[in-house]
Formats: structure tokens, C-alpha cells, sequence
């Protein structure tokens, strides 16, 4: 279990890093914090020519509010989330969320921005910022471009990103004072990947709701308008009105042939939901 | 713990009062290395020109080999079976009537016949360009169709892993004792059982390094191995070379479980290639490697029917037990010990009056099976103990209540059980009530008439077993396999400062013999443990032996070091009789001093004279010296009994199929035990491995034989958070058979946590129709099977 050969930088600002990219031929990897990355290529399940180390980027550390939202950089680790050392916007929503990623030795290095460009369907950012409602920000020596989570995570490790293209923020809307949040994943043991996640947002105020189901074979089920899943609408008994049935037939639609799954996973966002209204 | 007391009053023991005897809880000597990370594994053995292989290993579960292709630059730094001139393959043949011998050539000729079977080396000053190289070897392979389910595969028709045979059965017994007179049984339960395949996943993987020494004219391989000298006599006859041109070391082992009691054969391929090219080289198993390629354990079927009279009374048990032996017989053990020993193990501490079992060792597509601790044991219990809740259902008794009217009693020992099993001694029903009063069962029954807040469900389950342990000759001659132990021996020298070096053939991978001999050697010598050192591991300094194995070391090289010391003490006694100037007779050697009434003489001064001033001694003193060699048997080699109750207590959520283990209790009497903390430490861990079995451990393959795990990602072992804290609980019923009355212990952990959690489980989850009975109990398996109980509910409604 050693990697193939490869080539590697670690260049000193996000343009030296982009020219690299653009410049590479063949296969070019980015690795930030490695957890991910560092299997594959021991595993040799990825053999790229080139890999450019971004950990170096100081502009991709940064964390701030401006405006209506929060700007995280893509090398800020779930560990300066857990540990309240970025600023945050979500009340608590992703300081939870980052607290039961992994176990502590993973959120010490992995970022949120290689967790969404590795895009594995069972992380827990790739579910929960769709359901905050959050945009990832890319970009290449030619410019940039933004794209909503849920935009960005096409398909299983499946990201939306050119030839040359790096994620460098994450913008996270600020979350009202009348939404309701619910969180909850099922994991075969502690600090394992979840089999099954359920990410809720919930503004009765304005009789709106966001909901993920998330750790499926595919991109997770992202349902923006999530009406259906109440009864056809968002009211302060959303907890009673959530119907199991719509959600059922949700998973069946994505394609999850297998009954258990997805009573295992409707439950979980059964309890998600619950979370959201205690 | 009054009758513990009791129990351990009946023996005296001289040492007693130092507290580093037979029976005092030592921390252990070897922790003060292992445990600041300054143990030296076969990983941490560095030579002068050492290069490191990689193994180029088949993609395929079946297929005919039709070439192998080596790119022209690395031609020369890959070998592949047609290099291997004179080495012979690993066969590993039993003796019982029907076998059939499988050849597992040490890198492929012809046929793969698993995936990562070894096809060709490749040598590289590094594993990771060694890894680049069989990168570049490619195979041109036929795939065959692959053999991957057991109970298909002993259909006719199916295709072949050895053409030869005919069929794809290594071995069938069977064993009955009047199954007639049991069919009338008021209670009649059949069901299918089964135990997920697994792998056995010691922390440390199999590591060698091979190097050889003109001078000498001898091969060294290092190897992380429980059983250094049967691994030497295996490669002795692969290589075609004698015993004496092979030292075999085995230096710290981190974790054996049965894993590392194999001939590898990785270990003849570097072995012959140190001698090819003239340097030493090494192989290090890698976690991929270990999970897909090495060796596995468990996978067992059985389809059993108990029969029982209304009140819960066994009349009999019959059933027919398939084991997936994988593709090869491996050496010494065999592929068909597991199943065989099925037969003979499966009523247990039970007493019935009529049995049936018929076993079927069968080959498959997949990695060889190895004995794991408890071997066959496990799944026998999950089988057992699985069917026995059954029948306490059918008689509306408490599970507990079933055990106790059918376990062997205390009065009836020494018992030989209808299989002819000979049990030693115990008193397994007062195991199984204080199990059931340490879990409270009433609480909990009282607790799930309540019901929970958070919905989820609680349940009881419990488990009893005997752990048969140190069988030695006459067990195990009768299986014809390429080992069979007899008289176990140890060295035991005293040092010209009165320091004691033992040597035994035996090994330790964590079981903390170096502490526990020293124990043995202090009841008697009285020498400090801290100046008693324990050699092993090495064939050149250790008695031969069949290694550490089947819970043996404690009663066999215990036996033996206690033999020795005694020896060794008795002519340390009449050496110093003559310094003190008394009879022999007139003296005693008591807390490490001769003594008389004239005085005493330490054995350190007995060592300094005899060795550094033999001026002093007389001239008629006995000139044997102060090194002995001292062999041991116990007085019967049927084996000890030592045996546990286990009771479980879990939290099961219907919806999620996640289980929570709230409780855990064990009630174990492993005889006298030497050091209780040593022995503590082995449960927990068995116990950890249990619940792996339980709950997490499952290498499952695809139609194509295809391992789907790959990484501990996909095969997952229990960790810190998974393990609640178990409360033990220790009688201590001795062996009358053997040195102090102690008994094996090594393995029983891991038998009965299976089945108490399943239990627990099926317990909780009776109110709802469900009864699982396969391992492991995954979310997947509960919830499918809530679902499929709610599902005949309303169709029956």
C-alpha cells in the first residue's frame, strides 16, 4: 500500500496554485489536509502525475462574516469549526455538525473545502451545507464562479469542478432567528462514515423548509422546496404533518431498491425532524 | 467471592507472602518495553542490504494462468513459480479416513484459486518501487466460474476448485450417539445458523525477514509467528533443506489470535529468495493484504434441531455443519480441524441423551480458514446457545432456566459428556446463577414491561461454554495433521549472580508469559521475578515445541518451567547442603534460600560458588550443574475445562437496527489462576473480538469471489466506544490434572459474546416476531427483519 509515483508542489499563494493547475498535463490532484486523498493513494486508487499541496494557502485560511454570511476559506478544518475558532452564522448548526465528523484526529486536518471537492456522498458537509443553503465558490486563473452545494455534489466523488478549478470559499447564509435546524446521521461505530444522514431546515415564519437526505449511493436528495414532504405545507405542526410515505418514495425514486435502507434512511430524517421542533 | 476464597485456601502455596507467586496480580514485566513503544517487531528489524518484496497476487478468485508477462527492465527483480526450482508445496494432510489433500504451491502454477493468490515476487530497495514493479506484471488469465457459497458448493455439478477430487469436499464426518430415541421429543425447534466469514486482524501483520549466513550455513527467517518451531519444520520440508540449516525467530508479536500460526507461504518464498540473491530481504503484510489475501476465519452453517421434553429437558440434538475451508489445507492445522471439531464440541456442558452431527469441511474460491481464538468454538456456541432460547420459548421458561436443569453438575465431576468429552472439573450452574444475578434479570424483565422513552427496546441474553484447552496427545494424534504436541519442555538456568533464564519453545503475542512463567518459577524457586528472564520465540534457544496454540502455554510451559525449576531447585538444595555443611536431607530451599539449622545459603551464593568458585565445593558434588531441561505432560492430556456465563443486557433501536450493550457480565473459572490481572486482560480482549463477531466483523464476497472489503473502512472491528466495560466475575475450580490446578484460558472470551448479544437481541425483539440467527447482527439484518415481521403481521391480521 504505497502510492504510485508523482510529482509535488507546495505553492506559496492561490495564483501560483492555479497557474500549476493550469499549466499540469495529465492528472493533477489537489490535497489539503490529506485524509481522504492519503488512502486513495495508497490504495493506488488514484495515480496522478502531479499533486499541488495547497495547505500552504494563507488567503484560503481565512474566515469572516460579510454581510448576510459567513466566507469560509476552503483550508479552515472541521476541528476551527468544532472549536468555535471561525465565526458563525448557522447558531450552533455547523459547531455540531463539525463536532461529530470523523473522529478528533480527522478534523484536526481535513478542511471543509476537500471534504465538498472530495464529494463523498456519506460526508457530513456535503449534507448539511446543502441544507443551510450554502455556495461554493470556485475558482480558476481565469476568474470565478459560485455554485449552490447542492450544484456542486453531481454524483458520488463527483464535484462539479473544471480542468484548473479550485474550491476557495464556502458561503454560509446566515440562518434566521425563527428557523428550526435538525441534524442526525446513523454510523455503524464512532467515527465512521453515517449509512444514512438527515439534514432539516425549517422556517415556519416563512413557511419554508430545506431538506437533505444524505449518505446514498448517489449525490444526497436535496428537496429545496420541502412542502411535499409536510403535507403540502410548512406550518408550526410541521412535526406532525412530516409524512414518511413521500419521503419513501423519494429514496425509491433515487434508485434505493433495498426496503431496510430506506426505512433506515426515512427514519433518520424522521429524527432529524424531531430534533428540529424540540 | 466467599466460595473463591474458599476454593483458593484448599491449595498452599510457599510463595504466598511475596506476593509475586502463583496467583498475585503482577503487572507485567514486558509492559515496561511494549508499552513505551519500545517492543522490536519483525517491522523493526533492520539489516545491512536489505531489500523489501512485493507480491504480485491474482486478481481473480478461479482461473487458469495462461502467462505471466515481466516488462524487460525489471526482468530479474521478478520470480514467479519457474524460478522456484526443488521447492515443494505446502501440504497439510490429515489423517482422518475420507481426506483430500490439497497442494498450495507457494506462488501459483496453473490455477489461482483465490484472489490474492501469490502469482510472481517482486524484489525493489523499497516496498513502494517493489509495488511499482508488480504494478507492471500483467496476467493473462482464464477466469474460471468461482466457488463462493459453501452449501452450493457441495452440490453436484458444482464447478471445482480442485479438479481431482471430484467434489468439493475436504472432509465429511459425522458422529451419532442413538439420534432415534430423541425424535418423539415433546419440543422439536430446527432452524439455519450461521457465522459471517472473518478476518482476524491482530494490530501487527504477518512480517518476514529472511537473511542467510555462510558462515553458518543457515537460513534465519524472521517471522511474526506463535509457532516457530512447526514453522521451521514446514519450511525444513518445503525447502528440502535440515532443520538445523533453519533458525527461526519470532521477536515481540503483536497479536497472534491464530493468524500467525501458519506456515506462510510468503515465509518459503523469501526464504528461498535470500539464498537466490544473496542479501536479506523482507515482506511486510499490509492491511489490504491481510484483509483480502491472507487468511480468514468463522464462516460456519449449520442446520440444527433440538429436541426437548416440555419442561425444557434436552433429549437431543441433531445436525448437519458445513465449514467454508477456503481453497487450501493450511499448514499444520489442516482445512478440516474447525469442522471436525464441530462435531465433537457442539453439546458442550450440556448433558443429553441422544446426538447426531454431521460435518462438511468444504473448499471454496476463497482465503484458506484458520483456527481464530476459540476456533470452532464460537460459532458452535452461537449455534448452541441460539437454539437453546428457542426451546425456552417452546417451554415458557426463562433462557437461564434451561441452562441450569441441562448443565453437567459440580457432584458429577470429572464428567465425560456424550461426545466423550472429559471435563476436569467446575461448577458451571453456580457460572450461570451468579451471571444471572450480577445482570439482575428481574430488573430488567421488570425494565421491559416499562418500556423506554427514547422507544427503543431492552434486552437479556446469556451464554455458557466450556473451553477446552492444552488437549495434547491423545486428542490430537487421532487427527493424523503434521503436529501433534507431546511433552512440553523448558530450560531453566540459575546465572553466576543468581539471576534465572528460562527457555521455552512457546511464544507470547500478548498473553504475558514473560511475566506469568516468572510467576511459576518464583512459587517455586523463590528468585524475584524481576531476575527471571523468559527466552523465546527462537529455535535456537528454545526446546522444541508445537508453540502457542489452543490455550496450551500456561498448563505446558507452566508445567514445564515448574518441572524445571524444580529440578533446578533440588540441586541448587543439595549443592547448598554441602556448603552448609549439612545432609541433604536436613535441608530445605525455601523464598529463594537453602536453609538448615546451622543457617542458609541464598541461590545467588549457590551460583557464585558453583560457577565462579568451584574451589569451594566438595569434591563428591553432584557435577550436573545448575541448567536443567525438564519435560511435562499433565496427568491426563485430555485437555482442562475452563468455562464462563456470559450475560449481555442491550438497547436495540428497531428503526435504525443500531444495539447498544448497556451490560455485560462474565462469570469465568479458569482454575487457578496465576495472574488474575494477566487473565482479566485476556477477556476483555477475547470479549472485544466477540463483539466484533456479534455485531461488526463480516468479509463478504460478490458472486464473482471478489472480497468487498478492502479497508477497515468496509471490515469493521469494534473500537474503544464499541466495548462497554465489562464486569468480571472469577471462580476458581482447579484442574486436578494439572501444575497448580491451572487451566487454559486464552480463547474463551471470544466464544460467548456472540451469542449472549444475539440473544439479548432475538430478546429484545421477540415482542415483535423477530428471531436473527446469523452474525453479524448489522442494522441492515435487524431492520430487514423488523420489517419482514411487521409485513407478516398485517398480512395475518
Amino acid at each position: 500500500m504505497k502510492p504510485a509515483p508523482f510529482a509535488y508542489e507546495r505553492p506559496r499563494d492561490l495564483d501560483a496554485a492555479l497557474s500549476l493547475l493550469a499549466a499540469s498535463r495529465g492528472s493533477t490532484k489537489i490535497i489539503a489536509g490529506g485524509q481522504s486523498l492519503g488512502p486513495m493513494l495508497n490504495l493506488r486508487l488514484v495515480q496522478p502525475e502531479l499533486i499541488v499541496d495547497i495547505s500552504g494557502l494563507a488567503e484560503l485560511k481565512l474566515a469572516q462574516v460579510s454581510g448576510n454570511e459567513l466566507v469560509l476559506g476552503a483550508l479552515v478544518t472541521h476541528a476551527d469549526i468544532e472549536d468555535g475558532r471561525t465565526a458563525d452564522v448557522t447558531r450552533g448548526a455547523m459547531r455540531n455538525v463539525a463536532a461529530n465528523i470523523a473522529y478528533r484526529a480527522v478534523r484536526n486536518r481535513g478542511t471543509i473545502g476537500g471534504s465538498l471537492s472530495h464529494a463523498d456522498p456519506a460526508a457530513d458537509w456535503v449534507s448539511a451545507l446543502a441544507a443551510l443553503g450554502a455556495r461554493v465558490k470556485l475558482r480558476t486563473l481565469a476568474g470565478a464562479r459560485t455554485l449552490a452545494v447542492e450544484a456542486f455534489v453531481v454524483g458520488a466523488l463527483e464535484p462539479a469542478l473544471h480542468v484548473g478549478e479550485i474550491v476557495e470559499a464556502i458561503h454560509v447564509p446566515t440562518r434566521t432567528a425563527s428557523s428550526h435546524w435538525g441534524y442526525a446521521k446513523s454510523c455503524r461505530k464512532t467515527g465512521e462514515f453515517a449509512r444514512a444522514i438527515g439534514a432539516v431546515l425549517v422556517d415556519p415564519a416563512d413557511a419554508s423548509a430545506r431538506v437533505v437526505i444524505g449518505a446514498i449511493d448517489t449525490a444526497p436528495i436535496v428537496v429545496t422546496d420541502a412542502r411535499e414532504l409536510f403535507g403540502g405545507q410548512i406550518a408550526a405542526d410541521y412535526k406532525q404533518r412530516f409524512d414518511v410515505r413521500v419521503a419513501d418514495a423519494l429514496l425509491a425514486k433515487a434508485g434505493i431498491d433495498d426496503a431496510a435502507q430506506r426505512h433506515i434512511h426515512v427514519s433518520v430524517l424522521k429524527r432529524a425532524v424531531l430534533e428540529a421542533a424540540a | 467471592m466467599k466460595e473463591n476464597a474458599e476454593l483458593r485456601n484448599e491449595r498452599e502455596f510457599p510463595s504466598g507472602k511475596s506476593g509475586q507467586g502463583v496467583g498475585a496480580r503482577l503487572p507485567r514485566k514486558e509492559d515496561d518495553r511494549l508499552m513505551r513503544g519500545r517492543g522490536q517487531y519483525v517491522g523493526d528489524i533492520r539489516l545491512a542490504g536489505l531489500q523489501d518484496v512485493a507480491f504480485v497476487r491474482s486478481p481473480l478468485a478461479h482461473a487458469r494462468i495462461r502467462g505471466i508477462h515481466v516488462p524487460e527492465a525489471y526482468r530479474g527483480s521478478v520470480f514467479t513459480a519457474a524460478d522456484l526450482v526443488g521447492i515443494k508445496p505446502i501440504r497439510a494432510v490429515s489423517g482422518l479416513p475420507g481426506f483430500k489433500i490439497s497442494e498450495q504451491p507457494v506462488l501459483a502454477t496453473g490455477k489461482v484459486r483465490q484472489v490474492g493468490e501469490l502469482v510472481a515476487m517482486c524484489l525493489a530497495p523499497t516496498r513502494a518501487e517493489a509495488e511499482d514493479i508488480a504494478a507492471s506484471v500483467t496476467l493473462d488469465l482464464e477466469e474460471l466460474p468461482a466457488i463462493t457459497d459453501m452449501l452450493k458448493a457441495r452440490e453436484p455439478g458444482s464447478a471445482l476448485v480442485h479438479e481431482h477430487w471430484g467434489d468439493n469436499v475436504f472432509l465429511e464426518t459425522s458422529y451419532e450417539v442413538d439420534i432415534s430415541a430423541a425424535l418423539d421429543a415433546p419440543i422439536k425447534v430446527t432452524r439455519e445458523i450461521s457465522t459471517a466469514r472473518q478476518c482476524m486482524s491482530p494490530l501487527e501483520g504477518r512480517g518476514v525477514v529472511a537473511t542467510f549466513d555462510p558462515r553458518l550455513d543457515q537460513l534465519t527467517l524472521h517471522s511474526a509467528a506463535q509457532m516457530p518451531h512447526i514453522t521451521r519444520s514446514g519450511l525444513a520440508e518445503c525447502l528440502g533443506m535440515e532443520e538445523g540449516q533453519i533458525r527461526v525467530i519470532s521477536p515481540d508479536v503483536g497479536g497472534g489470535f491464530g493468524h500467525k500460526g501458519i506456515l506462510l507461504p510468503e515465509e518459503v518464498c523469501l526464504s528461498w529468495l535470500t539464498m537466490r540473491c544473496g542479501h536479506p530481504v523482507r515482506w511486510l503484510e499490509d492491511r489490504r493484504e491481510h484483509l483480502v489475501a491472507s487468511s480468514n476465519c468463522r464462516e460456519h452453517h449449520y442446520k440444527i434441531t433440538v429436541y426437548a421434553n416440555s419442561d425444557g429437558m434436552l433429549r437431543g440434538i441433531d445436525c448437519e455443519a458445513t465449514v467454508d475451508s477456503g481453497a487450501y489445507s493450511s499448514y499444520p492445522f489442516s482445512a478440516c480441524l474447525e469442522a471436525a471439531q464441530v462435531a465433537s464440541i457442539l453439546p458442550g456442558p450440556y448433558k443429553m441423551p441422544a446426538y447426531r452431527c454431521r460435518t462438511f469441511s468444504v473448499a471454496t474460491n476463497k482465503c484458506p480458514i484458520l483456527p481464530y481464538r476459540g476456533v470452532a468454538r464460537t460459532g458452535v456456541c452461537f449455534a448452541l446457545e441460539l437454539m437453546l432460547d428457542l426451546v425456552a420459548a417452546e417451554a415458557g421458561l426463562e433462557p437461564g432456566e434451561v441452562r441450569l436443569r441441562n448443565l453437567v453438575l459440580p457432584e458429577q465431576m470429572p464428567f465425560d459428556n456424550i461426545t466423550k468429552k472429559h471435563f476436569d472439573s467446575g461448577d458451571y450452574p453456580q457460572a450461570m446463577r451468579r451471571a444471572l444475578a450480577a445482570i439482575d434479570l428481574d430488573a430488567i424483565r421488570a425494565r421491559q414491561k416499562r418500556g423506554e422513552a427514547d422507544a427503543r427496546r431492552i434486552g437479556v441474553g446469556v451464554s455458557i461454554y466450556c473451553e477446552q484447552a492444552a488437549h495434547g496427545t491423545s486428542v490430537y494424534s487421532g487427527w493424523g495433521i503434521p503436529m501433534v504436541p507431546g511433552h512440553e519442555q523448558a530450560s531453566a538456568r540459575l546465572t553466576p549472580d543468581g539471576g534465572l533464564e528460562l527457555r521455552v519453545g512457546v511464544h507470547s503475542h500478548g498473553q504475558g508469559m514473560e511475566t506469568t512463567l516468572a510467576q511459576v518459577a518464583h512459587e517455586i524457586l523463590g528468585v524475584d521475578v524481576a531476575k527471571v528472564r523468559i527466552i523465546l520465540g527462537d529455535t535456537a534457544m528454545t526446546p522444541y515445541s508445537t508453540g502457542t496454540w489452543g490455550s496450551r502455554s500456561m498448563v505446558m510451559a507452566g508445567g514445564a518451567v515448574a518441572s524445571a525449576c524444580r529440578e533446578l531447585g533440588e540441586r541448587a538444595r543439595r549443592i547448598g547442603a554441602k556448603l552448609l555443611q549439612h545432609d541433604p536431607a536436613a535441608v530445605v530451599l525455601q523464598n529463594g534460600e537453602v536453609r538448615g539449622v546451622n543457617g542458609s545459603v541464598s541461590l545467588g551464593a549457590i551460583a557464585h560458588t558453583w560457577y565462579r568458585r568451584p574451589q569451594d565445593l566438595p569434591a563428591d558434588v553432584d557435577p550436573g550443574g545448575l541448567e536443567v531441561t525438564q519435560g511435562y505432560k499433565p496427568v491426563r492430556d485430555s485437555g482442562s475445562f475452563s468455562y464462563a456465563a456470559h450475560a449481555a443486557v442491550v438497547a436495540v433501536d428497531p428503526d435504525l437496527g443500531e444495539v447498544e450493550i448497556l451490560d455485560y457480565v462474565i462469570v469465568e473459572d479458569g482454575g487457578v489462576l496465576v495472574n488474575p490481572l494477566v487473565v482479566d486482560g485476556q477477556i476483555y480482549g477475547g470479549l472485544a473480538q466477540g463483539i466484533g463477531t456479534a455485531l461488526y466483523e463480516e468479509m463478504l464476497f460478490d458472486a464473482s469471489g471478489q472480497p468487498l472489503a478492502t479497508t477497515l473502512a468496509d471490515y469493521l472491528l469494534p473500537g474503544p466506544t464499541e466495548v462497554p466495560a465489562a464486569r468480571l466475575d472469577h471462580m476458581e475450580t482447579p484442574s486436578p490434572y494439572t501444575q497448580f490446578g491451572v487451566k487454559g484460558i486464552g480463547e474463551g472470551g471470544a466464544i460467548a459474546p456472540p451469542a449472549a448479544i444475539a440473544n439479548a437481541v432475538n430478546d429484545a425483539l421477540r415482542p415483535l416476531g423477530v428471531a436473527l440467527m446469523q452474525s453479524p447482527l448489522t442494522p441492515h439484518r435487524i431492520v430487514e427483519a423488523v420489517l419482514a415481521a411487521r409485513a407478516a403481521e398485517r398480512s395475518a391480521a
